[in-house]
């Protein structure tokens, strides 16, 4: 008889938490473990991991009676864009600086709006940076690198 | 009685600084501002604010972050009444009969009527604050870490039944938060665990990375998936004031509304949400004519915004007097007093009183202002409903990003954040509730570190936890929770609060 998943939701979940349990089991054997009256610090890691695996394998071996719903598909647009522009952020701003970075993060991150104009997307960016050079630069004097150069 | 004005005089005379109310007009206006914005919480707010309290002393900051949260309660209706959003989470359900009112050109007295409702919550939560807390505070001063370890673990097992959805997988998700909550350097032994020999984790993942991925990431880029449509009532607010028959119809169900949500918000897991869906299934079942839900009744305005306020506040009071956080608003808070090098628990209000009854008072402060500003500026926050969230959502990302940047100016913290910006998605998507993660995230290491310790004194033996009668209470009642909600009855009426969503 073919295995049939009745929760998807249910299977994904149960699997990435069982990962995050194997993971932590794996990683916590290379640590003393010591023991309870005196714990090292592979004790309370292992006895999570534990956990989180026999948790994980309930939740996936659930999926396959209890019905649940579809997991809806994601739309690619707006969670790479916005993930994306984020990254780019953080790999701009310490070597290009604050208004680079900006730049970047607000143009990328409004692509993944469904209603994007080129001229708004200019003045926001020119109203974004100036705002926050203004504030967290010269108000707060938050040490950021400013410019490119 | 004495002392209490002694200590809300000191409170007051914090509160009442210059400084003090600067920020917590601040708050409370920042806080009303992201509560009528549909689309973010203040739990997003609070961390992304989190950075920007560095340089503030610890009383402004706190009063400051706390003003976000009461503020949110007051601002969300505001949007739930007139655009049928919720601009909050715990405002979900004042759409149903505020929206209603509304329609029938009584938009006015649902504003109004929520409004002072909340005020009034607001004061008697912070009177139940000033009563409650120095004794609880004096009874946990005497916990050990046997105590102190059941207590968390009852704080989660209450977390994980109030929340919503499958048990299994929030349980999961505190395991899960527990774990990421141990990443970095151990504290005994100052080995690196789960690293991955990357240098910057050493000090382990910080808060608002998480809060701010898992909350803020994830929450835009749902949002973003929607193609917007909001449909602000244009009809002009007329008449303010609600009439004999509003104020006769509905101080029953402030006074009530109050009342459950001063207590759903005291409980480990409890808080402004549960609170509000908690008081409208109360209104409706103790109605003459519970028809009339959902079609205007002002009791369903009044119950559930007053015991959102009343939640939102007594929330202090664990984390405060316990240093335990209810909910993973107060892991913020938590995570804000640590920043301030301020470490929770019930020594706070001995150590630094003028900290615990300035943020008090600054409460009832805070409430007043928002009570006497927010019907006149209900023009302006309607003006701002209608900026498209294509303009914000970048600002949103922008305060975000420097934020978490200017934490410890490093650029990975930053490209972390989207990573859990992915999870979070990811945990959206499969029914999986973030904020028990957040909740064991904050609670890890102490769980561990307090598990040491209580082991250590009883020689190992793991029955320790049985033998104190405090522990034995808690580790009866989290037990006596989680049976509860495996009981097919309670089950049900756990869905049942939540399926008005």
């Amino acid at each position: 008889m073919p295995i049939k998943i009745r929760s998807p939701k249910d299977l994904y979940a149960g699997l990435l938490f069982l990962f995050f349990g194997v993971l932590a089991m794996g990683m916590a054997r290379n640590y003393p473990m010591g023991s309870a009256v005196r714990m090292g610090p592979g004790y309370f890691p292992s006895i999570l991991g534990g956990c989180l695996t026999v948790l994980g394998m309930a939740i996936t071996a659930r999926s396959l009676w209890l019905v649940g719903g579809k997991i809806k598909p994601p739309v690619m647009r707006p969670l790479l864009l916005v993930l994306g522009a984020v990254f780019a952020f953080s790999f701009l701003i310490e070597a290009q600086g604050l208004l680079m970075a900006l730049l970047a993060l607000i143009a990328v991150s409004s692509l993944a709006s469904w209603e994007f104009q080129f001229r708004e997307v200019i003045f926001l960016y020119l109203l974004l940076a100036a705002l926050s050079v203004g504030v967290f630069f010269y108000f707060l004097g938050l040490p950021f690198k400013v410019w490119p150069i | 009685m004495t002392d209490i004005f002694n200590n809300l005089s000191l409170g007051f005379s914090v509160a009442l600084t210059m400084m003090n109310l600067f920020y917590a007009l601040v708050g409370a206006l920042l806080g009303t501002l992201i509560g009528v914005l549909p689309g973010i919480g203040p739990l997003a707010t609070i961390a992304m604010l989190l950075p920007f309290t560095f340089n503030l002393p610890a009383v402004s900051a706190l009063i400051m972050l706390a003003g976000i949260y009461y503020g949110a309660q007051y601002g969300g209706s505001t949007t739930s009444i007139l655009v049928n959003l919720p601009g909050e989470a715990a405002s979900v359900i004042t759409c149903l009969d505020g929206y209603a009112m509304a329609r029938q050109g009584r938009a006015g007295p649902a504003l109004a009527v929520s409004a002072l409702g909340s005020f009034f919550a607001g004061c008697s939560a912070t009177v139940l604050i000033a009563l409650f807390a120095p004794p609880l505070s004096e009874l946990a001063l005497q916990f050990s870490a046997v105590e102190y370890f059941s207590l968390m673990a009852l704080g989660l097992v209450a977390a994980v039944v109030l929340a919503h959805g499958s048990l299994l997988k929030a349980i999961a998700m505190v395991f899960l938060g527990l774990f990421l909550g141990l990443v970095g350097a151990d504290v005994n032994s100052g080995l690196l665990r789960f690293t991955f020999g990357i240098y910057e984790l050493s000090d382990g993942i910080g808060v608002v990375v998480i809060a701010m991925g898992l909350f803020g990431f994830s929450e835009i880029i749902n949002n973003l998936e929607r193609r917007e449509t909001r449909v602000v009532l244009h009809a002009k607010v007329q008449k303010w004031m609600p009439s004999r028959d509003d104020f006769r119809a509905s101080w029953k169900a402030v006074l009530r509304g109050t009342t459950l949500g001063s207590f759903l918000g005291i409980l480990p897991g409890g808080g402004a949400m549960i609170s509000s869906f908690a008081s409208y299934t109360l209104e409706k079942r103790l109605a003459v004519d519970p028809s009339r839900f959902g079609k205007g009744a002002i009791e369903g305005v009044a119950g559930p915004e007053s015991a959102n306020n009343a939640g939102a506040q007594t929330s202090f009071i664990p984390l405060l007097t316990l240093g335990i956080p209810p909910n993973a608003v107060m892991a913020l808070m938590l995570g804000a007093m640590m920043i301030q090098g301020i470490a929770p628990g019930p020594q706070v209000m001995v150590e630094r009183p003028e900290l615990f009854w300035g943020v008090i008072a600054s409460m009832w402060v805070g409430n007043l202002m928002l009570v006497v500003l927010n019907l006149p500026l209900i023009g302006i926050w309607i003006h701002l409903l209608s900026v498209p969230y294509r303009l914000l959502y970048p600002a949103i990302l922008m305060f975000c990003c420097i934020g978490v940047y200017s934490l410890n100016h490093m650029a990975l913290d930053v490209a972390l954040t989207a990573v859990f910006g992915l999870l979070g998605y990811v945990f959206i998507r499969l029914d999986c509730e973030p904020a028990p993660l957040l909740l064991g995230f904050i609670l890890g290491p102490l769980m561990e570190e307090n598990l040491r310790r209580a082991l250590l004194l009883s020689r190992g033996d793991p029955t320790v936890f049985f033998a104190r009668p405090i522990s034995l209470g808690m580790i009866l009642l989290s037990g006596l929770l989680l049976l509860l909600i495996i009981i097919p009855a309670a089950r049900r009426k756990r869905e049942e609060v939540y399926r008005k969503e």
